[in-house]
């Protein structure tokens, strides 16, 4: 099983913490799901923050702080540098937003800063998009992991594009994956699993569900069908009919 | 001195950034940066502000 950065997560759901009707609802999803991770960031302290805190350290999760809404590599690496110090860890989920309707990541700033925070010690789990090249450069500036998105953020849309994600897939068959926003519904994790990924991470579908720890469940239950699906060697599609009944030995009736 | 502080403009008597942080009743876990630099803080009591510093002070926030 492959680890990130050396830490083997205890399953593969990512789950946000943002946009949930209550912390008490929040802490229900995670409690209901069993996931692993929990995705964090830093906001002006306006006297909220030490109680979330609180909460996120009593789920026992571990921790993987943001740089949402950074536009600029300096601006992605202060922020780095100030969670690395309030939440004591060198995860970094580093977000370039490039353009303000899609939140497409901005490839090229990317680059650069995971470069400048896997030199000053960082882990970095990079917010991509399903470029091939984008994801080698990544990895040559010293990412482990890499984390293409399937749709941009909050759309719910699924695997916008299932080739580009399967030749990814089959490009770097050592490298983490894990499919990072436009995840929908239950149905789209599976299908990241069933393609071999390795985690997948959501926020907006669980937080903005009628009942976000039903639906963190249903995330957790589809992830781990589809991972198993992906272990189980799943046929290949094809375009004819093949009777799955013996044809031999069919009583003649006609 | 005049110290933006989160954006807003306050009047401090505070010279280094571990008194602000004290005036200015903050607490727990949070992390700073002074004109967009980050300050580690180990290194706050020694950092001294000066007129129109702009000072940011964030805390762990919801995010996705």
């Amino acid at each position: 099983m492959k680890t990130f950065y050396g830490t083997a997560l205890p399953n593969p759901l990512m789950l946000g913490t943002a946009q949930y009707p209550s912390p008490a609802i929040l802490e229900q999803a995670f409690r209901q799901s069993g996931a692993g991770v929990a995705t964090v960031s830093l906001r002006r302290e306006a006297g909220a923050g030490q109680t979330f805190w609180q909460m996120i350290r009593d789920l026992n999760v571990l921790v993987l702080p943001n740089t949402a809404g950074c536009h600029t590599v300096k601006e992605a690496v202060t922020t780095a540098h100030m969670a690395r110090e309030v939440f004591d860890t060198k995860w970094i989920k580093l977000e370039l937003i490039g353009h303000t309707d899609s939140l497409q990541p901005d490839v090229f700033q990317l680059v650069e800063a995971a470069r400048i925070l896997t030199e000053d010690g960082f882990e970095v789990f990079p917010y991509t998009t399903d470029d091939l090249i984008v994801g080698e450069r990544l990895l040559s500036a010293g990412c482990q992991v890499l984390m293409p998105w399937g749709a941009p953020i909050g759309s719910g849309r699924g695997l916008n594009n299932e080739y580009a994600l399967r030749a990814m897939r089959s490009e770097f068959p050592d490298v983490p994956l894990v499919i990072d926003a436009g995840i929908g519904l239950p149905s789209h994790a599976a299908h990241a699993m069933e393609l071999g990924f390795d985690a997948v991470l959501l926020n907006t579908a669980v937080a903005r569900a009628g009942d976000p720890a039903v639906m963190a469940k249903a995330m957790m239950q589809a992830i781990a069908a589809g991972q198993l699906a992906h272990q189980a060697d799943p046929i290949e599609a094809r375009d004819m009919a093949e009777p799955s009944t013996p044809v031999i030995g069919k009583a003649f009736l006609s | 001195m005049k110290i933006v502080l989160n954006g807003e403009l306050h009047r401090v008597r505070a010279k280094t950034l571990a008194d602000l942080l004290q005036e200015r009743g903050f607490s727990g876990r949070v992390a700073t940066a002074v004109n967009e630099e980050f300050v580690p803080s180990s290194l706050r009591t020694s950092h001294k502000l000066s007129d129109g510093d702009r000072v940011e002070v964030v805390a762990p926030m919801q995010g996705g």
